[in-house]
């Protein structure tokens, strides 16, 4: 599956077992993006960390 | 079995609980909170079980007294989200189930917390009550970088920066110990070793097996009793003079570094719970 970088348009494979709300990485230009779709393959930016994030 | 998890960003640790359940041919439903609207007045929700896997402890929280007011048995219970998502709640439960931790004091002022940092002796370690990850964790050495800290923390805007955590800082030997209690059972734990005090392995600590002793195990699961049992993991801390401290307990477990560090299928035991819960 290919996406494209919402921040620098690169396209770029994920694994075929990603799941909706993972984070992947531009290889491009390293920004942090979190699938939102499979069908079609859609990336978003991915959140930035809250204060009440963790475990 | 109907399955619901709870969850919105997949981690390395959501991706495996998911394909576990996937393993065993059981569905499960996703609730994302980021998109869902919750009926107050609903009980007719169609799961027999709730893992809870949300990154955010607040709306863990409201999530879980939700299902659990319904009726639905959740991993894990609101009261075990509620008191392991502040710090202050966690020391509590500890002192008074008698478990051994470190020193702690609580102040609602620069000028107490101050006090009270100069009460314990330095070096003290001020944490916030709610957050993970050793964010803002401070080690404070001495009279100057306290007064500093405090007051950077009492302008920070949001007020539980002024809710003033302070814990005697322990020695530790450059690490600490994670161990993992499911049920009634310690069932793996870890060393997380750094030459950084702070020994998380989501800030660079390294993992390695730690076997579980009979002390270990019994101290974690009184540990993990204390704040209502479930599925958790408590982080210890050894002295040099060869004691354990109970240091924090955690609800929504990271563990993606200790299944090939342990040998146990972390995952798979969290699901077999899950289960069982259900079946109840």
């Amino acid at each position: 599956m290919n996406v494209t970088c919402t921040e620098c348009g690169a396209e770029f494979a994920i694994p075929d077992d990603t799941l909706v709300g993972e984070i992947v990485t531009c290889p491009e230009c390293g920004v942090e993006l979190e699938v939102v779709n499979l069908d079609p393959p859609t990336v978003a930016p991915a959140p930035e960390v809250e204060e009440d994030w963790g475990e | 079995m109907r399955i619901a998890v709870l969850c919105s960003r997949i981690r390395a640790e959501e991706k495996l609980l998911l394909a576990e359940l996937e393993r065993r041919g059981q569905e499960y439903t996703r609730i994302d909170d980021r998109g869902h609207v919750f009926d107050m007045h609903a009980y007719d929700y169609p799961f027999d079980v709730v893992l809870e896997r949300a990154i955010q402890h607040s709306r863990a929280v409201y999530m879980l007294k939700i299902f659990e007011d319904a009726g639905i048995p959740t991993v894990n219970s609101h009261r075990v989200a509620v008191t392991c998502g502040d710090k202050f709640l966690v020391s509590q439960a500890m002192i008074h189930a008698g478990i051994p931790t470190p020193r702690c004091k609580l102040a609602f002022t620069p000028e107490s917390a101050l006090e009270a940092i100069e009460q314990l002796g330095y070096p003290v370690v001020l944490k916030p009550v709610v957050g993970s990850w050793g964010r803002m964790v401070s080690k404070i050495n001495d009279r100057d970088a306290a007064e500093a800290i405090l007051e950077h923390r009492s302008v920070l805007g949001n007020y539980q920066h002024s809710i003033f955590y302070i814990q005697e800082y322990i020695d530790k030997p450059g690490r600490d110990i994670r161990s993992f209690v499911i049920g009634d059972e310690c069932i793996a734990a870890i060393y997380r070793t750094s030459n950084h005090w702070i020994t998380n392995t989501a800030r660079g600590g390294l993992a390695t097996n730690c076997p579980v002793t009979p002390e270990m195990a019994d101290m974690s699961l009184r540990a993990a009793q204390a704040v209502g049992g479930g599925v958790v993991a408590i982080d210890i801390l050894e002295t040099k003079d060869g004691r354990m401290l109970v240091n924090e307990v955690n609800y929504t477990m990271e563990f993606r570094n200790s299944i090939e560090t342990t040998g146990v299928d972390i995952p798979a035991r969290i699901i077999d719970h899950v289960l069982a819960m259900g079946r109840r």
